[in-house]
């Protein structure tokens, strides 16, 4: 736990990182979101990005996903950089799942239409087995009786688990949550994260960016502090919320303890 | 329902529907008593009566008037398919990202301004006399009838194409994010997230425009098939008098009002099953 204050916390490993990101920079317009991101992400690790509004995390977690084209640097998946120029982004979506702040559900489509879906389509599975898959997942998460409800009949929390099996369907080899609590009211919240720690325990390589900072020491392998499209600060969870070297991580974390919300 | 014990607000709210319900009836009343009793004694009414509602003009003509009204709606029902499928065909060129087919985009975007800024009726003269008028086309296909038929659907494509856009533009970018997070491809988003969800919004204006499009299939008596419009026209001359276009009104409306409720039937229908709000 005396480990170093930057990236390379994760200690040194024999094996090549999951992901890997290598100066990544991302521009809207005239603004820089996201300006020279290192991160390198293990199998199985479970690394959370912290930070105020507008701090970058979605944007990073977007272009990961190949939703927002990256302006420089590379991803690596495996070591194969995915953000070059002119590749096929389709079949590198389908290893990567990624769970959104407002579920994004598919309204006109039943629970277990909007889990079965993905494998369908994409994967070509026949229906009858997608759907029993997806009625397998969404018994596990708890959903089994609500699979041929829609979205807009569900709770907050419940279409955010639908989201996550959704998501989970395609066997992802990397999980991207954007802020996957931050619409919820506050007693559906645990609901959800129970998935994830679920999703820990069963070994999934997670990027997770969040507000939730109590559940983010308590899952992480790792905290990145974004400020304004760099990771200022990385480490275990204890060091980034014990005793953080950089002031503004400090006066970050600070704020959130004043809103009552460490 | 209302065996519960009454709470005070209950008992307010049923005393007020009470009210509402009495109120409108009351008004609802006097107005037809005043319709039936005050419209007849007026100085103009017989005239009135006599150049609009004529019995026997009604009961001669009605029965040749809804034989005409028969191509009306063969017309309707051959033209509203096609228009669907050429306006959907235009709005997806319009959407299109690829330069390789930029021309196909070009078109679209010329085709739907060209057809929306002329009007009908003019298209209707232009095609309906003019190609038959070229002579290149077997007598059969110098129809007046399919040359009035394809006016429509190349003027009320551009319409639809537009409304088809728009619903396509107004589907979230959050649903196009899920489903291309999933490893969707552009084409697949499309087909099972986008247009499902663009058409579900656009049933309303596509509605408007379906019943409008019943209305101007009429147009098409400008270029000489004798529809309802025209047989009517027949049928006034004959008697001097207007009834006939009010009988053949009368057969619009039969058409066109059910077809507006049964589309908002449908769609709060929709909107229940799949738990969105309802607003009423």
């Amino acid at each position: 736990m005396s480990d170093g204050a930057d990236g390379a916390s994760g200690g040194v490993r024999d094996r090549q990182p999951k992901l890997s990101l290598r100066g990544v920079r991302k521009r809207f317009g005239s603004t820089t979101v996201l300006d020279g991101i290192d991160l390198d992400v293990g199998l199985g690790d479970v690394i959370t990005l912290i930070g105020a509004s507008g701090s970058g995390k979605s944007t990073l977690l977007r272009c990961i996903n190949l939703l927002e084209p990256i302006d420089d640097g590379v991803l690596l998946l495996d070591g194969v950089d995915i953000a070059e120029p002119g590749i096929d982004a389709d079949p590198i979506r389908r290893r990567i799942g990624m769970v959104f702040q407002s579920f994004n559900l598919f309204p006109h489509m039943s629970v277990v239409d909007n889990v079965a879906i993905g494998p369908r389509k994409v994967l070509g599975t026949p229906k009858a087995s997608a759907r029993n898959n997806a009625t397998a997942l969404l018994d596990r998460l708890g959903l089994a009786e609500r699979a041929d409800a829609y979205p807009d009949q569900l709770s907050g929390g419940q279409q955010q688990r639908v989201a996550i099996a959704r998501s989970l369907a395609m066997n992802p080899e990397v999980m991207l949550l954007d802020e996957i609590t931050s619409a919820l009211d506050p007693e559906l919240v645990g609901e959800v994260l129970d998935v994830v720690r679920d999703l820990k325990a069963d070994g999934m390589t997670m990027l997770f960016a969040t507000h939730e900072m109590a559940f983010a020491r308590e899952i992480s392998d790792r905290v990145c502090f974004l400020h304004r499209g760099t990771i200022l600060e990385s480490g275990p969870p204890d060091h980034i919320f014990g005793s953080p070297s950089e002031p503004r991580t400090r006066e970050f974390l600070q704020r959130v303890i004043d809103a009552g919300r460490l | 329902m209302s065996s519960e014990p009454t709470t005070r607000r209950a008992a307010y709210d049923r005393a007020q529907r009470r009210r509402a319900v009495g109120i409108a009836t009351v008004s609802t009343v006097v107005v037809v008593v005043a319709l039936v009793v005050v419209v007849p004694r007026t100085p103009g009414w017989g005239k009135v009566r006599q150049a609009f509602f004529d019995g026997d003009v009604f009961v001669d003509s009605f029965p040749r008037l809804l034989d005409a009204f028969l191509l009306d709606v063969r017309i309707l029902v051959v033209s509203t398919p096609l228009i669907l499928l050429v306006s959907l065909l235009v709005a997806l060129a319009r959407s299109v990202r690829s330069p390789a087919l930029f021309p196909l985009k070009a078109f679209a975007v010329v085709y739907t301004d060209v057809f929306r800024g002329v009007p009908v009726i003019l298209l209707m003269f232009l095609i309906g006399f003019g190609v038959p008028g070229l002579g290149i086309f077997s007598r059969t296909w110098s129809n007046p009838v399919i040359w009035g038929t394809v006016a429509l659907v190349l003027s009320y494509s551009a319409y639809v194409a537009e409304i088809i856009r728009g619903g396509i533009d107004g589907v979230h970018e959050s649903q196009r994010a899920g489903a291309r997070s999933l490893g969707m491809t552009s084409h697949q988003t499309m087909r099972t997230v986008v247009l499902p969800l663009a058409f579900r919004n656009i049933v309303p204006p596509m509605m408007n425009s379906f019943v409008s499009l019943q209305k101007d299939v009429a147009l098409v008596s400008v270029i000489g098939p004798v529809e309802i419009l025209r047989q009517a026209g027949i049928d006034k001359a004959k008697f001097a008098n207007f009834t006939p276009y009010v009988a053949a009104s009368l057969i619009f409306l039969a058409i066109t009002i059910p077809c507006t409720r049964l589309a908002d039937h449908l769609l709060t229908r929709e909107r229940r099953r799949t738990g969105a709000t309802v607003i009423t």
